[in-house]
């Protein structure tokens, strides 16, 4: 008998052409905004408008008012528009449209949000006269005097660009943080997660380096570990200002340290994310103002060679200008390196401001939110070595219930192939996992779960100590250790189990 | 030797890959008409509502075909020479096999609703039912879903993210109440409800009107109700799609039959997935298994008679899962089946959201069912297998919590509860 005709027509290029949103009546568009989401996106907008009155003209720039009614608006309007926009809603995973979506999905607005972003962080770095920084002992002006009242109250010092820089990029984990804990309500896991990274970042990255500054002690952010803030333990820092600060400078210096003495331990508790998705500063920005975006980053097997060669690079790196500052320090007396000071510069403009700040983050709407966390920041990189080989955290995959759906490789934000390992029921234990817990919220069948408890064995079949993991993976140096293609893992495998 | 593999959905995909891995040197062809590469259907759904892009429901970067000598073939088949082992392709063309694998899925079930194959009327199962929907929707201001199961629900919830109103015809008195028991059927039809989805229960289809030009313009209930739509979901279940083989000399029943190594009664074709009926012997029962799970099981059995290994499908303990708009199902083992003396515990949260069932007899535990609280496969698999009783079920419940960390647990609070009414 032969197949019906409507089937044997159908040749749908579902490559290329591919399926976008779907077209329905104008009338079945119903839902408008409420009126308190009017009031809220108003605030916004006169925010916005206050702002840009205030760069351009004076007006009441400078004064708590116009900070107010300036980016305070803004910050409570954008608050209250993405509390609104989730409190009626049944809770649960909300994500459509987002392929769809202009800015979400790489379309021109994406491009026109990220050129911006990134020309912010152009501008802090390299123009802040544009942004109202003043020459030495001068007044600030521009955007940079709107933050002026905070920054005099805060640290006793006119405001600069880099007080403008924390003040939006607290403000941003706010308001994002807010947004990410009303749309993942039903999971209390991102709640707490959220909570914390927003805690570390205004009192830990904000508050307390604002105090230090004001009681005119060395600047220093404490979830800030070295590598990720390399100048930490670098001799213009450790030796120089640490040392020359007293009792105090000691203590910031132990902390410093101590900080980098605790990560294998944590790690070896709670896996990487104890860092990267629960304290760290860019892991914070990345988890709420970055996670509209987290949908962006490419699961490709060549995205994941580059990874691992772009990131282990940087941990040498900087392994090797720490080094050398040290050496030159010890053998010349010069703080900032004489024969080495030019590779403390070049790091710092290429992996510390161009790599992290310029791309790391302005490009959230094109590369995804965690381009710095993944390929760069050589602090990752050794929690991720630790959590490869040496770690009870594991992803731990829910027997057979798996769909392939892959909504869990979709949101991974670090780009990795979830689905290749839950389909086969297999532990994820990946040295780039941040654990943000999106795969596990998003999975639609309940097939995946974060959990600390795992022994050696547990996450490794057939290799019994860190050390013979750590050589298998060496032994697989050449290929990537891509799942293999078959799709069922004799172990796991009930029906040929019981063969 | 040559295998060809008719159909790329799970089952197709599985086997493939699996008979490469054993056997590194055969000619593998797999075939279809539906898409070029191996996708998953269940996120069918994820692409129409942009959680995903088409390209993210591969499973397998496109490279793992060539990479595993897999040569793809987009055609439909249009007839099978079993004496001659030869395949017409619809393109033009034939292709010999010396061993055959027929996993050709289901097709949604069509009752002989007068009108049911007038446009806008249409069932979700593959590619081109997705397609059809994209072009089915732009003229429809509302929709109406035939048949409330796990499909039908997905339907609704497509329907209602892009703004089409959308009314349930459901013959049982209660959501899917033929698989889960009543509380959690209630459960799932007050969710439906407040999504604002129509649901007319114990109420059938009995004609679809055309409104003119070949277009569904409305339905008429088998109350005689006429309902308005431009749009009409026939998602009341799937029959396996055993249309290529109907004039073969390969045996069918409401599937194509196989016995438990998944061979037909002609040499060398094997079925599996969706589209095949085991024969059992005994209770004349045949086996049916249309889930995603069953058709990867059986696509590893099936490749090794593709490879000329010797093996036996063994189904295992039952399991499944599914989420209805927000609400995550979990089950294992015998749920709802109305086994004789089978006692039931459940316990169910005050806000509705959250439900723990255990199906047991006297010496044993026989089924798990959850809604809105996960469970580990494994362990509740174990306890089915190992015949654990209940005392030791109720004990060790708090073990099987696969929720996210720091998610309310329920398993001691439902424990003591089960605890206090059996004693």
């Amino acid at each position: 008998m032969p197949l019906p005709a409507d089937t044997l027509s159908y040749d749908f290029d579902e490559e290329g052409v591919g399926f976008g949103a779907p077209k329905t009546p104008a009338a079945a568009h119903g839902d408008g905004l409420s009126g308190a989401q009017k009031i809220a996106l108003t605030m916004v907008g006169l925010g916005l408008l206050s702002l840009v009155a205030q760069v351009s003209g004076g007006f009441i720039a400078g004064s708590w008012l116009g900070l107010a009614t300036s980016i305070g608006l803004l910050a409570v309007g954008a608050i209250l528009a993405f509390w609104l926009q989730h409190r009626d809603s049944v809770a649960g995973i909300k994500h459509d449209g987002i392929f769809f979506s202009s800015l979400l999905a790489r379309g021109s607005a994406a491009w026109i949000a990220g050129i911006g972003m990134t020309g912010l962080y152009v501008l802090l770095y390299w123009y802040p006269q544009y942004l109202g920084q003043p020459v030495v002992g001068g007044e600030p002006t521009g955007l940079i005097r709107v933050v002026d009242p905070l920054a005099r109250l805060m640290t006793g010092y006119p405001a600069s660009q880099w007080f403008l820089y924390g003040v939006l990029y607290t403000g941003a984990i706010f308001v994002f943080g807010v947004r990410m804990i009303m749309k993942y309500r039903h999971n209390r896991y991102q709640q707490i997660r959220t909570a914390s990274v927003a805690f570390f970042q205004l009192v830990f990255a904000w508050f307390l380096p604002n105090l230090l500054v004001r009681f005119r002690q060395p600047y220093m952010e404490f979830n800030g570990v070295w590598p990720l803030k390399q100048n930490y333990l670098w001799p213009e820092k450790a030796a120089g200002q640490f040392l020359d600060a007293g009792a105090f400078g000691i203590f910031l210096l132990c902390f410093a340290v101590a900080l980098v003495v605790a990560t294998p331990v944590l790690t070896y508790f709670f896996g990487k994310r104890w860092y990267c998705s629960w304290v760290c500063g860019c892991g914070g920005l990345a988890e709420t103002l970055g996670d509209p975006f987290r949908q962006l980053s490419s699961k490709s097997t060549r995205a994941w060679q580059i990874e691992r060669w772009m990131i282990h690079s940087v941990l040498v790196i900087v392994l090797v200008v720490t080094a050398s500052l040290w050496i030159d320090y010890k053998m010349t007396g010069n703080l900032y390196g004489s024969w080495s000071g030019p590779l403390r510069q070049w790091y710092g403009f290429f992996i510390g401001a161009v790599f992290s700040g310029v791309v790391g983050v302005g490009f959230y709407p094109l590369l995804g939110s965690r381009v710095w966390c993944r390929f760069g920041c050589p602090q990752a990189a050794i929690l991720g070595l630790w959590q490869r080989f040496f770690s009870r955290f594991r992803i731990t995959t829910n027997g057979g219930q798996c769909m392939s759906c892959g909504n869990c490789s979709t949101y991974c934000e670090m780009g990795i192939d979830v689905r290749a390992y839950a389909e086969k029921g297999e532990n994820i234990v990946r040295s780039s996992c941040v654990g943000c817990g999106i795969c596990a919220a998003v999975c639609p069948r309940g097939v995946l779960k974060l959990e600390n408890g795992g022994t050696h064995a547990d996450r490794y079949a057939g290799a019994a100590t860190p050390i013979t993991a750590f050589l298998d993976a060496l032994e697989h140096r050449p290929k990537l250790v891509m799942p293999v293609a078959a799709s069922g893992s004799q172990r796991d495998d009930p029906a040929v189990k019981r063969k | 030797m040559h295998v060809v593999i008719i159909g790329n959905g799970i089952t197709g995909a599985t086997a493939a890959l699996e008979l490469r891995q054993l056997d590194a040197d055969c000619r593998i062809t797999m075939i279809s008409g539906e898409s070029k590469f191996h996708f998953s259907r269940p996120a069918l759904m994820y692409i129409f509502m942009g959680h995903m892009s088409y390209q993210q429901t591969k499973p397998h970067p496109d490279s793992t075909w060539a990479d595993n000598r897999i040569e793809l073939l987009r055609d439909w088949i249009t007839d099978i020479d079993t004496a001659s082992k030869q395949l017409s392709l619809h393109k033009g063309g034939t292709l010999d096999y010396d061993r055959l694998l027929i996993a050709t899925g289901a097709r949604s079930n069509k009752f002989g609703w007068p009108g049911q194959d007038l446009q806008g009327v249409q069932g979700l199962y593959d590619l081109p039912d997705l397609k059809r929907l994209h072009d089915n929707v732009i003229t429809a201001k509302q929709a109406v879903i035939v048949g409330g199961g796990l499909i039908g629900i997905e339907l609704a919830e497509m329907l209602h993210s892009c703004g089409v109103p959308v009314t349930f015809l459901v013959r049982e008195s209660s959501y899917w109440n033929n698989v889960l028991p009543e509380p959690e059927s209630a459960m799932v039809s007050r969710l439906i409800r407040q999504a604002g989805f129509g649901l007319k229960l114990e109420t059938g289809l009995k004609e679809i009107e055309d409104d003119g030009t070949g277009r569904v313009g409305a339905i008429i209930t088998d109350k005689d109700e006429r309902i308005e739509c431009q749009l009409v979901g026939l998602t009341a279940g799937v029959s396996p799609n055993i249309q290529l083989v109907k004039e073969t000399a390969i045996d069918t029943g409401r599937g194509i039959l196989v016995d438990w190594s998944l061979r037909t009664n002609v040499a060398d074709v094997f079925a599996a997935g969706d589209c095949a009926e085991i024969v059992t012997e005994g209770d004349g029962r045949n086996l049916l298994q249309q889930v995603w799970y069953t058709g990867k099981m059986q696509a590893r059995i099936a490749a090794r008679g593709l490879a000329g290994l010797e093996a036996t499908y063994d189904p295992g303990i039952w399991y499944n899962s599914a989420k209805f708009l927000d609400l995550e199902y979990h089950t294992y083992g015998q749920v709802n089946l109305c086994i004789p003396a089978e006692q039931n515990l459940y316990w169910e949260h005050p806000d509705g959201l959250h439900s723990i069932r255990i199906v047991y007899l006297a010496d044993r535990v026989i089924g798990i069912n959850t809604m809105g609280v996960r469970f580990r496969h494994r362990l509740c698999e174990a306890w089915i297998a190992e015949q654990r009783p209940l005392e030791y079920v109720l004990e060790h419940l708090a073990e099987a919590n696969f929720d996210p960390e720091f998610c309310r647990r329920f398993e001691a609070h439902a424990a003591a509860q089960f605890s206090k009414a059996v004693a």
